[in-house]
């Protein structure tokens, strides 16, 4: 993240998302397939498998290869037509985007860091100091109930931040600066769609 | 390359001077005052700096009508207007906390002889 000076004097803390022109890569409509979707590929894969490739060969040489490819249903395929571009132009300034990611792994972790439990004292005595405490009550249930908070695996899951402001497009730069934090490590792949 | 880098060196001002923690620094800052936008001049001791590049920011004190006054400012921020350094002051360390203890000459500080 950065900040961005405006011109009225305040400073707003953007996250800055890059984003090469996708490519339509396909449409899908009723007759053929049965449903009605715009498929888009992203950046430039290093390389392809034979089967992967041979979805794209109808391409011109520079979309051949993409990194992503995700299919969005629409109702209609009217507008789009294989091969077009679809750049950062297709938001403008101050429109509200939801921006979806992965979220950065942290392994497994305890319950302090995974729910926010609190610590039990670090010294005088205590033996408390980042243990869960009780998991339940005894006899009955008998059991632990489904869903009780505990250590495990945390992040690397996708999240969606909802209703991200978009500071300003650079068309040039195919770049999209939004208020505020987004999931994800750096140079991580994001999905961004007008707010619903 | 790097986009970020790359925005905020755009952001950078070329005007800002070099500034020093003890320094005597007059920031004139655009206020708007319902319609109007006119110039304010706040002038005191850089009791110290925090960030770098584009984050940069001073926090200057004085003394206004008896009571100390700390203001933070933006040195990239487009509303400020201009920055110039009045003194170069002595300092032995880089947050001059101690400023707030004391009154009168001795929350002063040195002059930095430039030779």
């Amino acid at each position: 993240m950065t900040r961005i000076f405006q011109d009225d004097g305040s400073v707003v803390p953007v996250s800055v998302i890059e984003a090469t022109p996708n490519t339509v890569t396909r449409l899908r409509d009723v007759e053929k397939d049965g449903y009605t979707a715009v498929q888009l590929g992203a950046g430039v894969a290093r390389r392809s498998t034979k089967p992967v490739a041979g979805q794209f060969k109808h391409l011109d040489k520079d979309h051949q290869r993409p990194k992503s490819v995700r299919e969005f249903r629409v109702d209609a395929t009217d507008g789009y037509e294989v091969g077009q571009e679809l750049g950062v132009d297709v938001f403008e300034a101050g429109e509200l985007v939801d921006v979806t990611g992965v979220s950065k792994g942290h392994g497994f972790t305890g319950v302090i860091a995974r729910h926010n439990f609190k610590r039990g004292p670090k010294t005088h005595g205590s033996d408390h100091h980042r243990a869960p405490g009780s998991i339940g009550a005894g006899t009955y249930p008998g059991r632990v109930w489904k869903g009780t908070r505990m250590a495990g695996h945390m992040g690397n899951e996708q999240v969606t931040v909802k209703k991200l402001k978009v500071v300003k497009i650079d068309p040039e730069r195919n770049l999209i600066l939004v208020k505020g934090a987004v999931p994800g490590a750096r140079n991580g792949l994001l999905l961004v769609q007008k707010a619903k | 390359m790097n986009a970020i880098k790359e925005l905020e060196r755009e952001q950078l001002r070329s005007d800002v001077p070099e500034i020093a923690p003890g320094d005597t620094v007059r920031v004139a800052v655009k206020v708007v005052e319902g319609s109007r936008e006119r110039i304010q001049v706040f002038e005191g001791t850089v009791m110290r700096m925090r960030g770098g590049g584009l984050n940069k920011a001073i926090t200057v004190r004085r003394i206004a009508s008896g009571v100390g006054v700390e203001r933070t400012f933006m040195v990239h921020a487009p509303r400020i207007d201009r920055i110039e350094v009045v003194r170069h002051g002595v300092a032995r360390r880089a947050q001059l906390y101690f400023l707030r203890d004391r009154v009168g000459k001795s929350a002063t500080l040195r002059e930095r002889r430039s030779n």
